[in-house]
């Protein structure tokens, strides 16, 4: 395995041989990755309510958002735009300091996670031991969030939504671990980069979804209802409760919601890449290319490529489960509150628990193929 | 000092403040779900404190279990008991306070004479780390297996419990006349081949 290009290593090496003590350079350092993975996932969440136009219009057979920019990729823009500038107000009677707080309890975890999403062998903020394990921890945050936003609206409809969502978000999460922690098992390490590199090898046919096609589904169907997606939106159901915990938000505070929400899900999509899909790998091995053509693997312009080409392939795969979530989403009708939880509690947790002593039992049996 | 040690004592000093802050407001403000946020954040802080000490694992199901589990059925159990009552005002309530606030002095100038009196023998075991989820597996399977499973046996009685508190075992019999019925004359429905 190659380590491909470093960029810290090397930005840090430019600072101090032109002079610069070494504490000082990692600390010029730290708030690069940071700042471009927080543009980077404002970008990504934005092109993805794009898509989610223009796949819903195609899935109705309309044209979508088409003046504004070309193929009106300039929506999302107007969208946060006029978020900007619309009056930022407070219902009569609701909890100020609640009120304003919730938002950003949803927003920030999510944010926060994408600190251990790899784009590449060194391409993460952090690669740190404990992984996966903190994506979990952070997305339990959430619900806290949800019920503050419920119970600081001073509505019924709101705090019915926000309890709706609580309770969903705790319920998904379990099979949600339980199928990660197969993943875990087979790998043994919580780190994302170990997990991908668990999956390099023999290109598209090392990936995990073939030795864990059940925990793939349990994960995206947990993820989704994570996400609030539309087969279990229920804490949005219009019909039902307005608009649930956001009912009462406008202005800056919706965005947060919003994009908290958009970014969760590409959030999602990204893991599902990693867990399952073999992250940043090719389905054909670059080095097996490279060997081929007769390069050296340590060759710069090669690893440039190798670079860039794990980026795009990280970003396809989840746009890919996107597109997947966004046709669902327009397919399948809603589900009612007491099937969301029979769902959950009565068929994936029972599932995800037969998965994980499935896990087990091949990685004694066969520790060749399940990391033994 | 270096820059890395400033950071963490400026982090220490944050984190202790904003821990013993909101423990006091828990404690202290009347309304009950400002006291259920502010434990969460009690929790995170401690989460932080972990993550100083470079203990990752433990911080992660810090937020995990306390600020994600505890925290969210405090919450929920605050929310969905609908039980509003006015508050009528006790004759000398203050007797109540003075005397709470007297044992807790109490206890609390016990315990921190208890601490300094205790000479507390600093480890210099260099710490774990990243390795610290083998090393706690490793305890959870040899030296610590029976309180881990003690501990899930237990877990597993709270959950019958809470199974046998909620369900329902009686389900009221409907009766023919229970059933709703549209407030209409019943017509006879007209076939299209009749004339």
């Amino acid at each position: 395995m190659s380590s491909g290009i470093d960029l810290q290593g090397s930005f840090i090496q430019l600072l101090t041989d032109s002079g610069l003590p070494i504490g000082v350079a990692k600390t010029v350092w730290i708030p690069l990755p940071m700042l471009i993975i927080v543009a980077a996932v404002t970008v990504l969440a934005l092109v993805s309510t794009w898509l989610e136009r223009k796949v819903s219009a195609a899935a109705q057979q309309r044209i979508g958002p088409e003046y504004m920019g070309p193929f009106g990729l300039l929506a999302p823009a107007a969208d946060v735009i006029k978020l900007l500038f619309k009056e930022n107000m407070l219902p009569a009677k609701t909890d100020p300091w609640l009120f304003a707080i919730a938002p950003l309890m949803v927003f920030i975890p999510v944010f926060l996670s994408y600190l251990i999403v790899p784009f590449g062998q060194n391409m993460v903020i952090t690669d740190l031991n404990i992984g996966i394990f903190l994506w979990i921890a952070l997305s339990s945050i959430a619900p806290v969030g949800l019920l503050m936003a419920g119970y600081a609206s001073n509505n019924k409809y709101s705090l019915l939504g926000g309890l709706r969502a609580a309770a969903q978000s705790i319920s998904y999460e379990i099979p949600l671990s339980l199928s990660v922690l197969a993943i875990v098992m087979m790998s043994n390490s919580l780190s994302t980069i170990d997990i991908v590199n668990q999956q390099s090898g023999y290109g598209i046919l090392s990936w995990n979804i073939w030795r864990q096609p059940i925990g793939f589904l349990i994960f995206w169907i947990a993820a989704l209802a994570e996400c609030e997606r539309m087969p279990f939106d229920l804490p949005e159901a219009e019909e039902e409760l307005v608009a649930g915990y956001q009912t009462e938000y406008g202005a800056v505070k919706f965005m947060l919601f919003y994009a908290g929400s958009y970014a969760n899900l590409v959030l999602s999509a990204l893991l599902v890449a990693v867990l399952y899909l073999g992250g940043w790998e090719s389905p054909i091995p670059v080095s097996w290319l490279a060997s081929l053509i007769g390069v050296s693997e340590s060759t710069p312009w090669l690893q440039v490529i190798a670079a860039s080409l794990g980026i795009v392939m990280t970003l396809f795969k989840a746009y890919l489960m996107i597109f997947l979530a966004v046709l669902l989403r327009w397919t399948v009708p809603r589900v009612r509150i007491d099937q969301l939880l029979d769902l959950g509690w009565k068929f994936l947790l029972p599932v995800s628990l037969v998965n994980l002593l499935l896990t087990a039992a091949l990685k004694l049996s066969f520790p060749v193929a399940f990391g033994g | 000092m270096n820059l890395a040690d400033g950071v963490q004592l400026v982090s220490f000093g944050i984190l202790a403040l904003m821990m013993i802050g909101a423990a006091l407001g828990v404690v202290l403000l009347s309304n009950i779900v400002y006291s259920a946020f502010l434990l969460g954040l009690v929790f995170i802080s401690m989460s932080g404190l972990y993550i100083l000490l470079n203990a990752g694992f433990v911080a992660a199901a810090q937020i995990l279990i306390y600020v994600g589990a505890v925290s969210v059925l405090i919450l929920f159990g605050i929310m969905l008991v609908n039980k509003r009552e006015d508050y009528v005002p006790v004759p000398n309530a203050w007797i109540g306070t003075v005397a709470t606030a007297s044992v807790c002095a109490g206890l609390f100038a016990l315990l921190s004479a208890m601490v300094l009196a205790t000479p507390w023998a600093i480890s210099s075991a260099v710490p774990v780390g990243d390795g610290a989820v083998v090393v706690i597996g490793k305890h959870f399977f040899t030296d610590f297996l029976l309180p881990f499973e003690l501990a899930s046996v237990l877990l597993l009685m709270a959950l019958v419990g809470a199974i046998v508190l909620a369900r329902r075992d009686f389900f009221p019999e409907q009766t023919e006349e229970d059933q709703l019925v549209l407030p209409e004359r019943p017509r006879e429905l007209v076939s299209g081949g009749q004339k």
